[in-house]
């Protein structure tokens, strides 16, 4: 009793809090009710559910040699500290996908995003991790199509496989898109981010041929360049010459990114990729912990309501209704299909004891889940006249303050034109006014949260362009080093049938799978771009759909592999989330494609606009025949990707189902673990 | 207080990739004592070029 104590003081003042914040209505309450409810959840999750399921269903031997310890060779698999190790994993995994889902799941308020991050995390997102890592640990630490293929067979790995390479396309086409939403018509974000090449450059150069392998120093040295680079922005931007001369628009944006995706990707790795990694891997990790500080410092009051009108559907910044699309939206923050590709990924190869493996599985994805809690924070200390005026589409909010100050008080938040062109030169920005995306949101309230801190109104300015310049920095280096992985998948996949393709140190192969792959992503970005609701409308759920998928389908490996180890009576551990998640994205993809109502359905919306096209008509927001002919066209591929996902979701279930049930028929464990014993280390 | 700073140096740079130099001299020096290990630079480009093999492992 007396060792559970502690336990039972955090699971009381958690549910406390998470009473306060689910309670109160019409009074604005304090966000810090959010995080303490967040963390002493998770600690008590933590606690009980992951050390459960570390004992009892996987049954984790610290005996047990690891892949570190049987291949140990120094390099790729090397038994490492258990804090150093959840520092590795927990970067790998935070990335741009839990500061932007939630800032758009604001739009229903505060309370659904919170209660869902919580509740997600503790019974699937972490479930998910701390599961594949567990059986990538003992399978020698290989990826996830690899057990796939191993647990499913054959068939279900090469499905596996060629859904994962759609969904890192369509992942990169959105983080791309946000980033041109970001620095379209902002000369001084635009300045920053484009600095950030040749300092990269500068970087590689230094750690490659001036002081190898270096890499606290030039760390440093790039951080000083970045702040300078953003000081001397604002007077670039305000130049009379140098401001038109960065200012571009989303189309001019978006075909400078394609062309530097190609262009990064072929590069050697040490000059550019790696030290831009350095930058924004370190500025990730400090303004992840920065953020933390300054909201309990700041101690805001949360101005969202808890619940708004659009729970319902029909809000301006995503279409359709809380179930499913808010579980959908909210993606990485609560579960995050990607998060498998990692934990199947260098993390099994560096983990020194199996008994690590809770805190860096499970540990991780709670700490992820936090991050996702602090950017729903952040959106929703705004003003929601702020919030719904800088993340609806422009079609909706006209082109000016005053026609977006009477539509965002017609949406029951009153707000006055001149609070909005306040709130942009506040930031040193034209406009504020729908900058779809959620990184300027976001951007936004870190500058409200770091100048009170540090500096005062007067850095606002400063910090806005700070929180543009970290969040476009990861993004790009995530394209970058996307590209690249997705070139190696199709090299992998187009192997399969002609081999001479999956030779990784030949020219041609590897640059037609590059510009394959830039040029899927490119399409997508292109369509996000041009489209005249702002395409985080559109390809952000369709996103959110492609990952969750990508949960069920590890979660679907985890349960087979539980049937076969003979640990089926626990298999709900792994099924329930699996049910859910299959529940909200073949709910959500069916809507997709087939809702009657043109905003949510792709179908519908097709329908309208090919029977504007048979009368001969033009309708808004197209402008000609050719911009109606691309609506349709991207309609039907948006419905045709929606289909493709379910269809390999669907096979895999079928896969799971065949393998569970050869699994129970077979009295013996079939699961193809690795075995116990220890074998001399190269 | 050093153990701590050597610790946070270690978790930032295998952050980025880079796994511990010592640890790969240890492991050489017990398994392989007749083959000369990579100099510090050798190391470093070695894990710099795997680490983006695979294109990095990193998130959405």
């Amino acid at each position: 009793m007396k060792k559970h104590a502690l336990w039972i003081a955090f699971a009381i003042i958690g549910a406390l809090s998470l009473s306060v914040v689910a309670t109160s209505r019409g009074e604005t309450i304090n966000a810090l009710w959010i995080v303490t409810a967040a963390v002493c959840i998770f600690l008590v999750g933590y606690r009980y559910y992951a050390l459960f399921i570390a004992r009892t269903v996987m049954r984790l031997d610290p005996a047990r040699p690891t892949p570190a310890i049987r291949r140990g060779d120094g390099l790729d698999y090397v038994p490492t500290d258990r804090t150093v190790l959840f520092g590795h994993h927990f970067a790998a995994i935070a990335g741009a996908g839990p500061l932007v889902g939630p800032v758009l799941a604001a739009q229903m308020g505060y309370l659904p995003g919170t209660l869902w991050i919580i509740a997600g995390v503790v019974l699937a997102g972490a479930v998910q991790d701390f599961m594949i890592l567990f059986v990538s640990m003992r399978r020698d630490g290989r990826s996830l199509g690899e057990l796939v293929r191993m647990e499913m067979g054959p068939v279900a790995g090469t499905i596996a496989l060629a859904g994962a390479f759609v969904i890192m396309t369509i992942l990169l086409a959105v983080l791309a898109l946000i980033v041109v939403r970001a620095l379209a018509e902002s000369p001084w974000g635009m300045f920053t981010v484009a600095v950030t090449v040749p300092l990269a450059m500068a970087m590689g150069i230094y750690t490659r041929w001036i002081r190898p392998g270096r890499i606290g120093e030039v760390s440093l040295f790039g951080l000083v360049g970045l702040i300078l680079a953003i000081v001397v922005g604002q007077s670039v931007a305000q130049s009379p010459v140098w401001g038109p001369f960065f200012t571009f628009t989303p189309v001019q944006l978006c075909w400078i990114l394609i062309g530097y995706g190609i262009v990064a990707s072929i590069l050697p790795v040490w000059l550019l990729l790696a030290p831009r990694d350095y930058l924004s891997t370190f500025l990730k990790i400090g303004a992840i912990v920065a953020l933390a500080i300054g909201i309990v410092i700041m101690a805001p009051p949360l101005k969202m309501p808890a619940i708004t009108q659009f729970a319902g559907g029909g809000g301006p910044v995503w279409s359709g209704s809380l179930f499913p699309f808010l579980f959908i939206t909210i993606a990485c923050g609560a579960v995050s299909g990607f998060h498998s590709l990692i934990s199947s990924g260098t993390t099994p190869k560096l983990i020194a004891n199996e008994a690590h493996a809770p805190v860096i599985g499970y540990g991780a994805m709670l700490m992820e889940a936090f991050v996702a809690i602090m950017a729903l924070v952040g959106a929703s200390i705004l003003d929601p006249g702020i919030y719904f005026a800088m993340n609806s589409p422009a079609a909706v909010l006209g082109a000016d303050a005053a026609s977006a100050a009477a539509a965002v008080t017609a949406m029951g938040f009153p707000i006055a034109p001149d609070m909005l062109t306040q709130a942009a030169k506040d930031v040193g920005e034209a406009t504020i006014i729908s900058r779809t995306g959620g990184a300027p949101t976001l951007a936004v309230a870190m500058a409200e949260i770091f100048s009170h801190v540090l500096g005062g109104p007067a850095m606002k300015a400063f910090w806005y362009h700070f929180a543009i310049l970290f969040e476009a920095l990861f993004i790009l280096t995530a394209v970058d080093a996307g590209t690249r992985a997705g070139r190696f998948m199709l090299q992998d996949l187009i192997g399969m049938a002609v081999p001479s393709f999956k030779d990784t140190s030949a020219i041609a192969p590897g640059l037609i799978a590059t510009v394959l792959c830039v040029g899927g992503w490119g399409f997508f970005l292109y369509q996000g771009v041009t489209d005249p609701l702002g395409g985080v409308n559109t390809l952000w759920p369709v996103f959110g759909i492609s990952n969750q998928m990508l949960a069920a389908i590890a979660l679907m490996l985890a349960t087979a592999v539980l049937f076969r180890m003979k640990q089926d009576r626990y298999a709900w551990v792994t099924m329930i989330p699996t049910a859910w998640l299959l529940i909200c994205t073949i709910t959500a993809g069916t809507l997709k494609i087939f809702s009657g109502d043109p905003k949510v359905g792709f179908l519908a919306h097709a329908d309208i606009f090919s029977a504007a096209i048979a009368r001969g008509e033009v309708l808004a927001p197209a402008k000609s025949m050719a911009q109606m002919q691309a609506i349709v066209f991207n309609d039907r591929v948006d419905a045709g990707l929606c289909a493709f996902f379910m269809f390999v979701v669907v096979s895999i279930l079928f896969f799971t189902i065949r393998t569970c049930l050869a699994a129970r028929r077979d009295p013996r464990p079939t699961a193809r673990e690795i075995p116990a014993i220890a074998v001399p280390a190269e | 207080m050093s153990g701590l700073f050597a610790k946070l140096a270690e978790t930032a740079r295998l952050m980025v990739g880079l796994p511990s130099y010592d640890a790969y001299l240890r492991h050489m020096a017990e398994h392989h004592p007749e083959r000369a290990p990579m100099d510090r630079t050798a190391f470093f480009r070695n894990r710099q070029d795997a680490r983006y093999r695979g294109g990095g492992g990193r998130c959405c």
